[in-house]
């Protein structure tokens, strides 16, 4: 393994793994809040008692997500040196907004987890918006960063546009397309637990209205999902063709042309063999427009191609996993309105069961498009400008660094998963945490 | 004062904030680490309660410093990541470890096994990870990391492990348990407040020991540091820092804990600013300046601006913070 493919192994993994941290840093805080806000307003103590869970569970997650978002602001200067060397003054200044965004987050976080006895309930409340509110800016800061690495506005190194990473085109589309896949993701992570407790009749009264709340936002997001879907799929046609070509497994250039779902691909024949077509459909998710011409791979150099099969798969896993999780919105809501459901009403096992294994396809969906959008934009760290591979760092330590970051990311990973289990069995004790 | 400098300063600054805060947070992890005798649950009890809160508020100044400087000086980034390469990743493994530990040991099972084992982990990080980083500090210092004429090659992946660099990650250590120390005797009272104040006052001597052995040494190894503290940037705060530590020692002493604080904060302070003055105008002596490895002044404007924007919503809340948590117990 050479330092190029080590940086880049340690890098997916601390990305992967910041990113489901980093997601419920947003998405949770939104659900702890307004379910201290139902509570307030109703007098409903479940809903309290809903509230003061989350928190002890933002509490820890959100601490593995601020030391992996550390590991990772060094991270991006030890393995990409020559990136950040050359790209620092002009992502820095949007980084440093981030800097202050986070640093808000940590602060009513503190105020939010230890001032429930300390603070009153609206100063609390007021903490808790303050958490959900920096944590979305955070998010936002971040992917205009990424956003710039996608589509550089055309001189921006040459002239070092401090703020360049917001005239970059895609960079309001992320945000809003990466804010609202950590509302999905946490929302139906959340309802699944929610449901397994209830097919499992686990103590708590809570647990219902969980499931409401957490599948409100969920399903909100995923419906918007599918429109910020759309219009990412049309940008990205204009400004990364080749990554479109690569998701799509488009080889040939087209009029009219067929989207392929799953298929083998062969990156050296330049083929995709075995997928399912259906004609037309690619050239209106990318122009509008049935007739329309997509430029397949083949037209462009090969050593400007990404590995097809890795984005072309993790391209339909996406939305895969996005389209069953709009569908079982869907599925929700007819329920719902059809059975005139009170909140309290009990949840059909059948719905549940689908719930849970729901449950995980938000995180599934989050990581596979984040996949699409860094392995898509190979060979390029910066789309056109600078090439991944001259940008890693030569340290001949990167590869144990890779497998030291491999075996603490999945060692913490462990702990977590055995804590939130801890975390669902145990009453919160008045006196929150206990040292 | 022109852009660069003022982006200096505000690094500076930032690592002052750091040193203070989360040099308190490691201290707090290392009198963990030390906690011995009848009173070691309450100790721990005490370190926990007063960390709690802020912990996290409080490292990210080093996310600021980071961003800072490969914002405001790249090429100097450039050069302390390859450099320092090691160093860096093995202190991120630390403070990795260190908050998950922290919050493991908060919320999860309640059991003598489970606290035991967390409490080791935080205390191990606790331990590491300052040298670590007061190694990196001392690398830097050292004039062993060199940059080739046209910036490419970095050479100096020994440095952060020199016996003087070594020697200022012990000195590091020391002072952020001192800090920790000081800071409790506020936080607590009674016995547990005596004990903290015995941890101070017997922390404290290794502190001054470790300076008296530290000033010589960094006049023979690092002659160009030696002679910055000594100018007359640099050594009027130093001498301001010095003072600041006897009346650490006083307050201690006589137990005004507040004064203790006050002047442990300051000591902390004028020292690291006193280092940094003494660097300038370099950034890693003798080949990276500040004017030198500076961003262009559209970027460092920039971030400037974002600054005083930035502190209106940042000071009111830290001070929300501190005022909720740190005012009388």
């Amino acid at each position: 393994m050479n330092p190029l493919l080590a940086a880049r192994a340690q890098m997916e993994v601390s990305l992967a793994f910041h990113m489901v941290f980093a997601a419920i840093g947003i998405g949770l805080p939104l659900l702890m809040v307004l379910a201290e806000a139902i509570g307030l307003r109703t007098g409903d103590p479940r809903w309290i008692a809903l509230a003061r869970r989350q928190a002890r569970v933002t509490a820890v997650l959100f601490a593995i997500g601020a030391v992996s978002g550390t590991a990772l602001s060094f991270e991006l200067g030890l393995l990409w040196p020559r990136f950040m060397r050359l790209a620092g003054p002009v992502i820095g200044p949007t980084f440093a907004l981030e800097g202050y965004a986070f640093f808000l987050e940590a602060i009513f976080l503190g105020l939010y987890l230890y001032g429930w006895e300390r603070l009153s309930p609206r100063a609390h409340l007021l903490a808790g918006a303050g958490v959900a509110l920096t944590g979305l800016a955070s998010g936002i800061f971040v992917v205009a960063v990424n956003a710039w690495m996608q589509c550089p506005p055309p001189a921006s190194l040459v002239t070092l546009d401090p703020w360049a990473t917001f005239r970059s085109a895609p960079w309001i589309n992320m945000a809003v397309h990466s804010s609202l896949s950590c509302y999905i993701s946490v929302g139906f992570a959340v309802a699944g637990a929610a449901a397994w407790s209830l097919l499992k009749k686990r103590p708590g009264d809570w647990h219902r209205p969980a499931l409401s709340l957490s599948l409100t936002m969920a399903s909100v997001a995923a419906a918007l999902q599918l429109v910020s879907g759309d219009r990412i799929a049309k940008m990205v046609a204009v400004t990364q063709p080749v990554k479109l070509a690569a998701m799509e497994a488009h080889f040939d250039t087209a009029r009219g042309a067929a989207i392929a779902l799953g298929g083998l691909v062969d990156q050296d024949a330049g083929t995709l063999r075995g997928a399912i077509t259906v004609p037309k459909v690619l050239s209106v998710l990318a122009y509008g427009d049935p007739d329309a011409t997509v430029r397949g791979l083949n037209d462009f150099p090969r050593d400007l191609w990404p590995r097809v099969a890795i984005v072309h798969t993790a391209f339909d896993v996406m939305v895969g996993a996005g389209t069953f999780l709009v569908a079982l919105s869907a599925a929700w809501w007819l329920w719902r309105l059809r059975t005139r459901a009170t909140p309290d009403a009990p949840v059909p096992p059948w719905l549940l069961r689908a719930l849970v294994f729901a449950s995980p396809l938000g995180f599934v969906a989050l990581e596979a498009g984040w996949l699409v959008t860094e392995a898509g934009r190979q060979p390029w760290t910066i789309q056109g400008v600078l090439r991944t591979a001259d940008a890693a760092t030569t340290s001949p330590y990167a590869v144990v660094t890779f497998a030291a970051f491999s075996a603490l990311y999945l060692f913490l990973g462990a702990v977590v998963v055995g804590m939130l289990r801890y975390l669902a069995r145990t009453p919160v004790k008045s006196a929150e945490p206990h040292p | 004062m022109t852009p660069a400098l003022l982006m200096a300063a505000l690094v500076a600054l930032g690592l002052c904030a750091y040193g203070v805060l989360a040099g308190a947070d490691f201290g707090g992890g290392i009198l963990d680490a030390l906690a011995r005798g009848p009173r070691r649950d309450a100790q721990r009890d005490a370190i926990a309660r007063a960390m709690g809160p802020v912990w996290e508020a409080n490292h990210v100044w080093l996310i600021f410093v980071i961003v800072l400087l490969f914002t405001g000086f790249p090429r100097a980034f450039y050069a302390l990541v390859e450099a320092l390469f090691v160093p860096l990743h093995l202190a991120l493994v630390g403070i990795t470890l260190r908050g998950g530990a922290f919050v493991f040991r908060a919320y999860g099972p309640p059991g003598p096994t489970s606290l035991r084992r967390w409490g080791r982990v935080f205390g191990i990080a606790s331990v590491v990870t300052p040298v670590l980083l007061g190694m990196c500090l001392g690398a830097v210092s050292s004039g062993r990391i060199r940059v080739s004429l046209d910036g490419e090659h970095i050479d100096g992946a020994g440095a952060w492990h020199s016996p003087l660099a070594l020697v200022i990650g012990l000195f590091a250590l020391s002072l952020c348990a001192y800090l920790a120390a000081v800071f409790l005797t506020v936080e607590t009272d009674g016995e547990v407040r005596d004990d903290f104040r015995r941890h101070a006052l017997e922390v404290g001597t290794v502190v001054v020991a470790l300076s008296a052995a530290l000033i010589p040494w960094v006049f023979v190894a690092a002659p160009q540091l030696g002679a910055g503290l000594l100018s007359a940037r640099a050594l009027p705060v130093l001498l301001v820092g010095a003072l600041a530590a006897l009346a650490s020692g006083y307050g201690l002493y006589r137990r005004r804990f507040r004064l203790a604080r006050s002047a442990t904060v300051v000591q902390v302070t004028c020292l690291l600013s006193g280092w940094a003055l003494a660097s300038a105008p370099y950034l890693i002596y003798p080949d990276v300046t500040l004017a030198g490895s500076a961003a262009p002044d559209a970027t460092l404007t920039a971030v400037l601006w974002t600054v005083p924007p930035g502190l209106a919503l940042l000071l009111p809340s830290l001070w929300w913070l501190f005022r909720v948590f740190k005012s009388a117990p």
